[in-house]
């Protein structure tokens, strides 16, 4: 399945990825970055609602959020780069 | 099973943290900015003219050739770079209190004369680095620091509707408003920004984009809810759409 | 080239477009409208682009985009003009970007008249703008200098990447004289050299601000514009004329010089010895020839058509070492060289 990994130093918390999750994983963390924001995280980490649709890292204003889909069938992606690692 | 990156940041945007507070919608409207630059290979050609209010850092964040205009004469910097080399891509980025109030004459003019550049405008109701005042958008009821009791209309008058007044112009090829409220109004917020550029870059004239955007710090809400309150307020009066396209194309 | 006659402004505009000039950003205020009128056909002609804006305010700040590219530009106005200009000339000091400003300076305060005066020189040479800045100011005395100047105003501007004002008044832009242009520059459009913005490719971006945020960043730009300030005090000029047996130094500049060089003739001939100091550039000041002179024990009278401006510097230059009179055509009264004769010769036996 898709997963979702957090700059969170980059993070603010402001949580307009979660309004946009259509699956609805994400929520506030209880973790401070240094900056004192409480960082965003994916609920209970369960990774299983993550589609790969990349809503939250599109919306995000800090470019915090980085996405990796599993292509499962062959469905063509445009510009979508390989993962390197 | 292999996995592919879903999105990647624009080049165009430097890697940086940004003083932009959490939420705020100026770093969505700047993503926007350097996708639909990159898409349409203008950003070895664009010279991009700042604004004096929280933006006026744009050229931290957007990698591009950019001067600094007093605030407010953004537009006319504007006119001046474009006049002086027609073969750049010219936009300005500008707030609701630098267009709409101190540049008012500057903005309907540019316009007016259908100055060959690009406008982004972005209406969040309030001055936001000066740390909250009412501006020409601030919505009736709507309280700031300088009408703590609430705009009110016999003493400040209605919210302006920059779109639409832009679309009034002879001079205007383009105007449109949108939002990045939600991912439907920001994909369709993109499409609408791509097509404002192309007017520029195709020679037609002049382009205007007026986005709906959110200021949680100084509406004192949380982020969520400043979008909630974008969608119920601010979308009824400020229609999203748009209100002149002499190319037809878009429709 | 063949001598032509032309009106000071024209001058000025013709100066410009010989010297390069490709965009000019103009308004409508009298009594300097030949110049936009001429740019109005002229700039077009020369592949170069004229806008009438909407106020002085946005052609000054079309003057800064313009400039911003390296593009030899040119704004012109009045008195009351360019009081809505000087938020953009600090700017472009602020951010060093070169451009001329031209001042056809009028009756003042307020709307004040249409007629001649040099009330705008305070606003001129210590700069009308917020923050301490300078610009260089060249003050010309007669059709043939308004548009020699023009040159050098370009000159300068792109020399110290600074804006220049031309201050001319109402008589200047008004007489017609024949003058002798010079051939038309050949001017490399693209004489920014590397500081100019035309996108960013395959390189680092340029951002011309004056804003300055960081500790101490505000601090080192002001001293670094302070040191361009002092190189460009070689840029000094100025006409000395019958100073060297004078007994009194009358100085006077533009139009006002030029008046008093007929009355020292007039007064030579009675025995009168008065010399002149004509300042042609305001910034930089003449300080040194005026020190100097003091210091063999000259007097002086400075003659200007306000209340009182330039004698300030005058006292400032000779440091208390001679005594310094004053005489102020009063703005709304035009002079001529009699108006002259009287305080003249009560200096000298004072």
């Amino acid at each position: 399945m898709s997963r979702v990994v957090f700059r969170e130093e980059r993070c603010k918390g402001c949580l307009l990825c979660a309004q946009v999750c259509p699956t609805e994983i994400l929520v506030q963390s209880e973790r401070f970055n240094k900056k004192g924001y409480k960082v965003v995280c994916v609920k209970n980490g369960d990774m299983e609602g993550c589609k790969g649709c990349a809503f939250c890292a599109e919306i995000c204003p800090d470019e915090a959020i980085i996405v990796y889909r599993t292509k499962k069938n062959s469905e063509d992606s445009d510009n979508l780069e390989e993962a390197h690692g | 099973m292999h996995e592919i990156l879903a999105y990647k940041s624009p080049s165009l945007l430097a890697d940086i943290p940004s003083h932009y507070c959490p939420g705020c919608h100026h770093g969505t409207i700047h993503k926007l900015v350097a996708q639909c630059l990159q898409e349409l290979e203008l950003g070895d050609d664009t010279i991009c003219v700042g604004s004096i209010g929280c933006s006026v850092f744009i050229y931290n964040y957007i990698l591009l050739d950019t001067v600094e205009a007093p605030h407010g004469r953004a537009p006319a910097v504007a006119t001046g770079v474009k006049r002086s080399r027609p073969d750049k891509f010219v936009f300005t980025y500008q707030g609701d209190g630098d267009l709409a109030s101190i540049g008012l004459a500057e903005i309907m003019h540019a316009a007016n004369r259908g100055e060959k550049i690009s406008v982004v405008f972005v209406n969040n109701t309030v001055y936001g680095m000066t740390g909250g005042q009412m501006a020409p958008t601030t919505m009736i009821g709507q309280k700031t620091t300088t009408c703590p009791g609430g705009r009110c209309s016999d003493r400040e008058g209605l919210p302006m509707k920059m779109a639409e007044i832009m679309a009034g112009l002879g001079g205007v090829s383009y105007s449109a408003r949108v939002a990045v409220n939600n991912i439907k109004n920001f994909k369709k917020a993109k499409k609408t920004l791509k097509q404002v550029f192309e007017i520029q870059k195709s020679g037609k004239g002049f382009g205007f984009i007026e986005f709906l955007a959110s200021c949680p710090t100084n509406w004192k809400m949380t982020s969520t809810d400043a979008n909630d309150r974008l969608k119920k307020e601010m979308i009824p009066f400020f229609p999203l759409g748009v209100f002149k396209d002499l190319q037809g194309e878009s429709k | 080239m063949a001598r032509i006659f032309i009106k000071g402004n024209v001058a000025i505009a013709r100066g410009a477009l010989d010297a390069g000039c490709k965009c000019y950003f103009g308004y409508p205020i009298t009594p300097q409208n030949d110049i936009p009128e001429f740019m109005s056909r002229a700039m077009p002609e020369a592949g170069g682009e004229f806008v009438q804006a909407e106020s002085e305010v946005a052609a000054a700040n079309m003057l800064l985009g313009a400039a911003a590219c390296g593009i030899r530009a040119m704004t012109s106005s009045s008195s009351p003009g360019m009081s809505l200009k000087q938020e953009a000339i600090s700017y472009m000091a602020g951010s060093e970007l070169p451009g001329v400003i031209v001042n056809m300076n009028r009756g003042g305060p307020g709307l004040g008249d249409i007629g001649p005066s040099q009330g705008d020189y305070f606003q001129a040479v210590k700069g009308g703008g917020h923050g301490d800045y300078r610009t260089l100011v060249l003050a010309p005395g007669t059709v043939q200098e308004a548009y020699d100047l023009t040159f050098l105003a370009f000159e300068l501007a792109f020399a110290y990447r600074n804006p220049v004002l031309i201050l001319g008044d109402a008589i200047i832009g008004q007489m017609q004289e024949p003058i002798t242009p010079s051939k038309p520059l050949a001017v490399d459009p693209f004489e920014g050299g590397s500081w100019r913005l035309e996108g960013a490719r395959q390189r680092e971006a340029r951002i011309l601000k004056s804003l300055h945020l960081t500790d101490g960043a505000l601090a080192g730009h002001n001293l670094k514009l302070q040191e361009k300030y002092k190189r460009a005090e070689k840029e000094v000029r100025f006409e000395e004329f019958m100073t060297d047996d004078a007994s009194l130094i009358i100085v006077a500049y533009g139009s006002i010089g030029r008046i008093v060089k007929s009355t020292i003739r007039k007064l030579r001939k009675e025995g009168y010895k008065a010399g002149l100091i004509r300042p042609v550039t305001l910034y930089p000041f003449p300080s040194q020839i005026l020190k100097s002179l003091a210091e063999q024990g000259k007097k002086f009278l400075t003659i200007e058509h306000n209340m009182g401006q330039m004698v300030e510097d005058v006292r400032l230059s000779i440091c208390g070492l001679a005594h310094s009179a004053f005489h102020g055509q009063l703005p709304g009264n035009l002079p001529t060289p009699n108006d002259f004769e009287q305080p003249i010769i009560n200096a000298l036996r004072s």
